[in-house]
């Protein structure tokens, strides 16, 4: 569920799409969305690192957001990540800044 | 009755008196339009009586907490959940559906709702944007109506309307092009098939270099190495703006870096359309997306002729393609110069 808009199975995501003709998607079998779900995981860490939170797996099912201070955001689509992200750091991430551009690019 | 795996919904929108409801008319009469279902939110005063016809108000339900999912128009959902359910019960059979929105409508909510909506993802898919221009008051419109700007923005498919009335439209096709290069322009006068044909989602990806269509000389514009492009709509503030890459691109990378994009400008990006050459994969990979959302992407059967580069086309209002360009780069783990994978 949503925590922010309370919606029920909104696992919309676009990179999640579900695995049918003509639709590219790794959203195929067990091992094809664990193995996504690592790599995602190491992708938007790489981000996330800006403001010192840090994602995980939750139950395999979620994910769940930490910031430096122990506080944490449970969430269950990556649709909700930024959201997320956003609300816990309580600071935006923005794509065009200069300072996020620059720390991307240090990486 | 043979019920399609995913209805197409084809959102027909367009500004005031842009001829929405009798381009609407002209189509229901076509032999292709026989199994539509047609959803209408401004009654007009054609009949569409042998048609099935519903109403739905112009609600939109948007949480303050801004995330995506939660831009549901619900009484477009309850429309097509009620249309789904009487063809489930043998009362009514269709193959597509067609909403006409108001004149004033973004269209982008209602495809977030095909998208987003727990049941319509299962049951519906978009099945393009068809975007009505009256060609005799385009060009006043555009100029002084954002809405009509976002409207031709987000088409999959431009009819021009009274071009009887119009005379030389080849200034307004410009126009078009600069606003939306990867639309394909047709006018009212032609049948439905070439009006509606290939006008699913899916199908209209599959143009290997849009920019290529919009009929203007880029400046510089070598396709290399990352290098990018853009023009401007100075009287519009509407820039187009294309990325092309040579090395392979990481998918992950890409959607962590696409949805942040989205999220944080997504009112300000009325397009983004693309085809990938993704690490890993033989064929291409297209992705297609307005304002916040983003389709489901599709996996191309074939490269089209041509290198074998992922080109991305961003239609956007205030935003420096250069940062953008530089955005990506940076997240893709791309040479900033040689577009090359970086050390």
């Amino acid at each position: 569920m949503c925590s922010l808009c309370g919606i029920l199975g909104c696992d919309d995501h676009w990179t999640s799409a579900v695995d049918r003709p003509g639709v590219y998607s790794r959203n195929t079998d067990r091992h094809a969305r664990r193995s996504e779900g690592a790599r995602r995981l190491k992708a938007a860490n790489r981000v996330l690192d800006f403001r010192r939170l840090k994602m995980s797996e939750f139950h395999g099912t979620s994910y769940v957001l930490k910031s430096p201070t122990g506080a944490s955001r449970v969430f269950d689509a990556l649709s909700h990540l930024w959201p997320e992200a956003e609300a816990l750091a309580t600071r935006g991430f923005d794509p065009l800044d200069e300072e996020l551009i620059a720390f991307m690019e240090r990486q | 009755m043979t019920r399609p795996l995913m209805t197409p919904v084809t959102l027909l929108t367009g500004f005031l008196g842009s001829g929405k409801t009798t381009l609407l008319q002209k189509l229901l009469t076509d032999p292709d339009m026989a199994r539509a279902a047609v959803l209408i939110n401004e009654f007009g005063e054609i009949g569409l009586d042998h048609q099935l016809l519903d109403r739905i108000d112009d609600n939109v339900v948007l949480m303050k907490s801004g995330c995506i999912c939660c831009t549901v128009r619900g009484e477009v959902a309850d429309a097509l959940i009620n249309l789904d359910e009487m063809r489930a019960r043998g009362e009514i059979d269709f193959d597509r559906v067609v909403i006409e929105t108001t004149g004033l409508a973004d269209p982008y909510p209602v495809l977030q709702t095909l998208q987003a909506h727990p049941v319509l993802r299962s049951h519906f898919r978009s099945g393009g944007v068809l975007t009505t221009v009256d060609a005799v008051n385009a060009a006043a419109q555009m100029n002084h109506r954002a809405e009509a700007v976002r409207q031709i923005a987000a088409a999959d498919r431009i009819v021009l309307t009274k071009t009887d009335l119009a005379g030389d439209v080849t200034d307004l096709r410009a126009a078009l092009a600069r606003v939306n290069p990867v639309a394909r322009v047709v006018t009212s006068d032609m049948g439905a098939s070439d009006i509606l044909g290939d006008l699913d989602a899916v199908h209209s990806l599959i143009e290997p270099d849009a920019c290529g269509t919009c009929g203007h000389h880029h400046d510089g514009d070598d396709h290399d190495h990352g290098h990018h492009h853009h023009h401007h709509d100075d009287t519009l503030g509407v820039v187009t703006f294309s990325l092309t890459v040579e090395h392979p691109l990481d998918w992950t990378d890409f959607g962590i870096w696409l949805t942040l994009l989205l999220h944080r400008y997504g009112d300000r990006i009325f397009r983004v359309k693309g085809i990938l050459a993704i690490d890993g994969e033989d064929q291409p990979v297209a992705v297609h997306g307005v304002q916040h959302l983003v389709h489901a992407p599709v996996h191309m059967e074939h490269w089209p002729d041509g290198p074998r580069h992922s080109r991305l086309v961003f239609i956007l209002e205030g935003i420096d393609p250069a940062l953008i360009r530089r955005s990506f780069h940076a997240f893709m783990r791309l040479d900033d110069t040689t577009g090359a994978k970086a050390a």
